[in-house]
C-alpha cells in the first residue's frame, strides 16, 4: 500500500511538473502596446547625480502630461543592473524604460524578447540617426534595428594626481604620458620616488567588462578606432593587440600596476597616481583630488585629437512588459532632447551621445573646461562588440588577458590568439 | 509477527489467513494515503514545499540541460530546442569547468576533514568548560551568523599583500600572496569557510555531546581510561551520527561554494584557481546566456554530491541498532 501512495504522488507530482514546464514558454506579443497610452514606469540609475537628473526630468514631463505619468524609481538593487533587469524581463515585471542599459547586454535582453525594436516607431530610426550621428551605427542591431537608444557616454582617459606627479618631480601640468616608452618612464618616476604605491591600478580581477578599464581603451587608441570584433572576425590578436597586452604586462611585471585588488578607490586613496575612468569621475572626485586627465597612450603618441577610446556608454532601452509604448517612445524622445541632454551634462558631467557635442553646448564647456576634452573625446569612441554572446567574448578577452597580462603565466601571443578563435566561433554563432 | 503468533486464540482467524482482514477491500482513503491519512495530510504543506522548492526546480534543471534553454520573457516566441546531452558534453569537456570541479575538490578535501576535527574536538573542550560556557558558544558561533560580505573583508585586511598575515610573518609569506596565488587561493578559501562555519557544526556536535551517557566515562575512567582514550573511544563513537550528519552538511555546503570565492579572490580568479562550479553556473547561466549549459554543471554537481553523500552516509553512519 505504502508503494502505491508513493506511485501515486509521484504520479500527482510528475503531471503537476509537466504542466507546469510546458507553461514556460510560447506565446505572442502584445501588438496593440506600440501605439498605446498612458502611464508607465521607468528606472534609474542610483548615483546621486543621475537621481537628480533623473527626478528633475520626471518631474517635468509630469507636469505637462497630467494623463501620462511617469512613476520612476531607482533600478532595484541586486549584484548588477544587468541581472537585475534579466531576471525583470523573464518575470515580466521590466518597467517601460531603464536609463542604464548596458550595451553588452542589449543582445541578450532582445534574445529574450525583452527590448522593443525602436525602429519599430514611424520616427524611430531618423530620430536616433539624427540625434547621435555615425556613433549610432555602432547601436544598431546586427540584423538592422535599433534595441537601445544611444544615450550617454563616458570615454575613458587616464586621470592623474598633479600633486603626485609633483613629488614625483613631474611635470604636472605636461605630464610625459602619451606614448608606451613615456608613459612606463613616468610610471618607473612615481613609483621609485615613492610618490604612489602603483603608478595606475586598474582593477585585476575577472569580471567581463573590466576589459573596458584597461584593454579595450588602448586598444581602440591603437589600432585607431577597431572594435573588438569587425565582420565578424576578433581584430584584437594583431599587432595592436599585442602591443596593448605587452605594455599592460610591463606595468604589472615592474610592480608599477598591482596584481591584487585594492579595498576601496585606489586613486582618490592615494595608492596610485593614475586612474583609468570616464568623465564621471569629475564630479566624484571633486576638489579632493588636484587632478588632470589625458588621453590614453598609444606607442606612437597618436596626437590626441585623433585618439581613440572605449565609450562606456550607458543607453535606454524600451521593454516589451511595457504596456503603453507609445508614451514611452515619447517620453524617451523627451529625456533625450536637447534640453534635457544640457540638464544631464550639467547634473552629471557624463557625455549625451549626440552629434556635435562641444559645439550643441558651447557656454557649458567654456564655464568648464575640464570636460572640454571629454566633450571632444565623446566623437571617437568605439563600443563593445553587438549581438548576444557580446559577455562570452569579453569574459574569453578577460580570461586571457588576466593570465597572460596580469599573471604574466605563458605566452601573451598564444593566448590572445586563443581568445580570439573563442570570439571568432562566438561571432558565428551571432 | 511473533507476538501476532503468540496472542492468536482458538477460533480466531487468521489477520493474515484465507478468511482474515487481508483479503477484505481497505477503505478508499486509507488506500490512497495510507495507513495513517491524518500524518499524511499533516505531511502535506511540506511535500507541496519540496516539490515546489526544491523537486520542481531540480526536474526543471534537468529539462533545461537537454535543451538550448534561455530565459524570455513571457508571451515571447522564442525556439529552444532539444539538443539531447550536448550540454553535458560540452560542460565535461570545457577545461573551465573541469578546473572549477578539481579546485572544489581541492576545497573539500581540505575543509570537510578539518571541520569535523576542529569541530569535535572544541565542542567536547566546550562541553567541560566551566566559566564562560555562554561567552566561548557564542564568541565560536558569531562568525557563523555575520554576513559573509562583513567577514570577507576582515578577510582581506588579513591575507592580502600588505596584510596583517603577510607583515606577521615577514620573509616567510607568499609570493604572490594568498588570494592571488594560484596554489594557495582555494586552501585559503577553504581556511576561511571552516572558520565561518565552525560554529554551527561545534552546535551540532554540542547537541549530540548530551546524549553521551556520562556512565560510559565513567567506565572508560574505571578501566584506566585518560581523556584523550576516553575522547576516541567513548566521545567519537558517541556522537557518531553527528558526525555522518557534519560530514554530508560540510560537504553539500562545500559543493555549493559560490560567495567566497566571488568576493575573496574577486571573481574566482586568479586565472579562474578558485572558481567553483556554481560560480562557473552563475557566469555561464545568468551572465552570459547560457542557463542550459549552467543547469548541466549543476545536474552533474548534484549527482557527485549525492554520491560522495550518500558514501559518507554508508561509512561515517553505520546501523541505527
Amino acid at each position: 500500500m505504502q508503494r502505491r501512495t508513493l506511485i501515486s504522488a509521484t504520479a500527482t507530482a510528475a503531471a503537476a511538473l509537466l504542466a507546469l514546464t510546458a507553461c514556460s514558454g510560447g506565446g505572442a506579443a502584445d501588438s496593440d502596446a506600440l501605439t498605446s497610452r498612458g502611464d508607465i514606469t521607468i528606472w534609474y540609475s542610483n548615483n546621486e547625480q543621475e537621481v537628480a537628473w533623473a527626478k528633475a526630468m520626471v518631474d517635468a514631463w509630469n507636469a505637462e502630461n497630467p494623463e501620462e505619468q511617469i512613476k520612476a524609481q531607482e533600478i532595484p538593487a541586486g549584484d548588477s543592473s544587468e541581472e537585475v533587469i534579466g531576471a525583470a524581463i523573464t518575470a515580466g515585471t521590466a518597467p517601460c524604460l531603464v536609463f542604464n542599459t548596458a550595451p553588452s547586454a542589449v543582445g541578450q535582453f532582445q534574445k529574450q524578447g525583452g527590448l522593443v525594436d525602436l525602429a519599430s516607431f514611424e520616427d524611430g530610426t531618423a530620430y536616433i540617426e539624427e540625434r547621435s550621428g555615425e556613433s549610432a551605427e555602432q547601436y544598431r542591431a546586427p540584423e538592422g534595428g535599433y534595441f537601445q537608444m544611444p544615450w550617454k557616454s563616458n570615454p575613458v582617459m587616464i586621470f592623474y594626481n598633479k600633486d603626485k606627479f609633483t613629488q614625483a618631480g613631474l611635470d604636472p601640468e605636461n605630464p610625459a604620458l602619451s606614448t608606451y616608452d613615456d608613459f612606463l618612464a613616468t610610471s618607473k618616476t612615481l613609483v621609485e620616488s615613492g610618490a604612489a604605491q602603483f603608478a595606475i591600478n586598474p582593477s585585476p580581477t575577472s569580471q567581463f567588462f573590466q576589459v573596458g578599464f584597461d584593454f579595450l581603451p588602448l586598444f581602440a587608441a591603437e589600432s585607431g578606432g577597431k572594435g573588438l570584433v569587425e565582420d565578424g572576425k576578433a581584430t584584437f590578436a594583431g599587432e595592436e593587440g599585442l602591443a596593448v597586452g605587452e605594455f599592460w604586462k610591463s606595468l604589472y611585471d615592474q610592480g608599477f600596476s598591482g596584481r591584487e585588488e585594492v579595498q576601496g578607490d585606489a586613486f582618490a586613496d592615494g595608492v596610485s597616481a593614475m586612474s583609468i575612468v570616464g568623465p564621471w569621475a569629475i564630479s566624484v572626485y571633486g576638489d579632493s583630488i588636484n587632478w588632470g586627465s589625458v588621453p590614453v597612450p598609444t606607442s606612437s603618441g597618436i596626437a590626441p585629437e585623433e585618439t581613440y577610446t572605449f565609450s562606456d556608454a550607458k543607453n535606454v532601452g524600451l521593454y516589451s512588459a511595457c504596456k503603453n509604448q507609445a508614451t514611452a517612445w515619447d517620453v524617451l524622445k523627451f529625456a533625450t532632447s536637447e534640453e534635457q541632454d544640457g540638464q544631464l551634462l550639467e547634473l552629471t558631467g557624463q557625455m549625451p551621445l549626440r552629434a556635435n557635442l562641444p559645439d550643441t553646448y558651447p557656454d557649458y564647456f567654456e564655464a568648464n573646461p575640464a570636460y572640454t576634452q571629454f566633450g571632444d573625446q565623446a566623437s571617437r569612441t568605439v563600443e563593445v562588440p553587438a549581438g548576444s554572446n557580446t559577455v562570452e567574448m569579453m569574459q574569453d578577452l578577460r580570461d586571457a588577458y588576466t593570465k597572460a597580462v596580469i599573471s604574466g603565466e605563458g605566452d601573451l601571443e598564444e593566448a590572445l590568439k586563443g581568445a580570439a578563435e573563442k570570439v571568432d566561433a562566438l561571432a558565428e554563432e551571432g | 509477527m511473533s507476538s501476532e503468533t503468540l496472542g492468536r486464540s482458538p477460533g480466531v482467524a487468521s489477520p493474515r489467513g484465507p478468511a482474515g482482514a487481508g483479503s477484505r477491500k481497505r477503505p478508499v482513503v486509507q488506500r490512497v494515503f495510507g495507513k495513517n491519512p491524518l500524518g499524511a495530510l499533516l505531511s502535506t504543506p511540506y511535500l507541496i514545499f519540496l516539490a515546489v522548492v526544491f523537486a520542481y526546480p531540480l526536474v526543471f534543471a534537468f529539462y533545461m540541460s537537454l535543451h538550448d534553454y534561455f530565459f524570455s520573457a513571457p508571451g515571447a516566441v522564442v525556439d529552444r530546442p532539444f539538443i539531447g546531452i550536448d550540454n553535458y558534453v560540452a560542460a565535461l569537456t570545457d577545461p573551465q569547468v573541469l578546473q572549477s570541479f578539481r579546485n572544489v575538490g581541492v576545497f573539500l578535501i581540505i575543509n570537510v576533514p578539518l571541520t569535523v576535527i576542529l569541530a569535535i574536538v572544541l565542542a567536547t573542550a566546550l562541553n567541560r568548560v566551566v566559566h564562560f560556557r555562554a561567552f566561548l558558544r557564542v564568541s565560536f558561533y558569531v562568525p557563523y551568523v555575520t554576513a559573509s560580505v562583513a567577514v570577507v573583508a576582515v578577510w582581506l585586511f588579513m591575507f592580502s599583500g600588505n596584510g596583517l598575515i603577510n607583515n606577521v610573518i615577514g620573509p616567510l609569506a607568499p609570493d604572490p600572496s594568498w588570494l592571488i596565488n594560484p596554489t594557495l587561493a582555494m586552501p585559503t578559501i577553504a581556511l576561511y569557510v571552516t572558520w565561518k562555519q565552525l560554529g554551527f557544526f561545534i552546535l551540532l556536535y554540542l547537541a549530540a555531546l548530551q546524549n553521551v551517557p556520562n556512565e560510559l566515562y565513567e567506565s572508560a575512567s574505571t578501566d584506566g581510561a585518560g581523556p584523550i582514550r576516553s575522547f576516541f573511544s567513548v566521545t567519537v563513537p558517541g556522537v557518531r551520527p553527528a558526525t555522518a550528519l557534519v560530514l554530508m552538511l560540510a560537504t553539500i555546503t562545500g559543493a555549493n561554494l559560490f560567495t567566497e570565492p566571488y568576493l575573496l579572490t574577486g571573481g574566482g580568479g586568479p586565472n579562474g584557481a578558485s572558481s567553483s562550479p556554481v560560480f562557473v553556473m552563475y557566469q555561464e547561466g545568468l551572465q552570459q546566456g547560457k542557463p542550459g549549459f549552467a543547469a548541466a554543471i549543476g545536474v552533474v554537481l548534484v549527482i557527485i554530491v549525492l554520491t560522495i553523500a550518500l558514501l559518507e552516509n554508508r561509512f561515517a553512519g553505520g546501523k541505527e541498532e
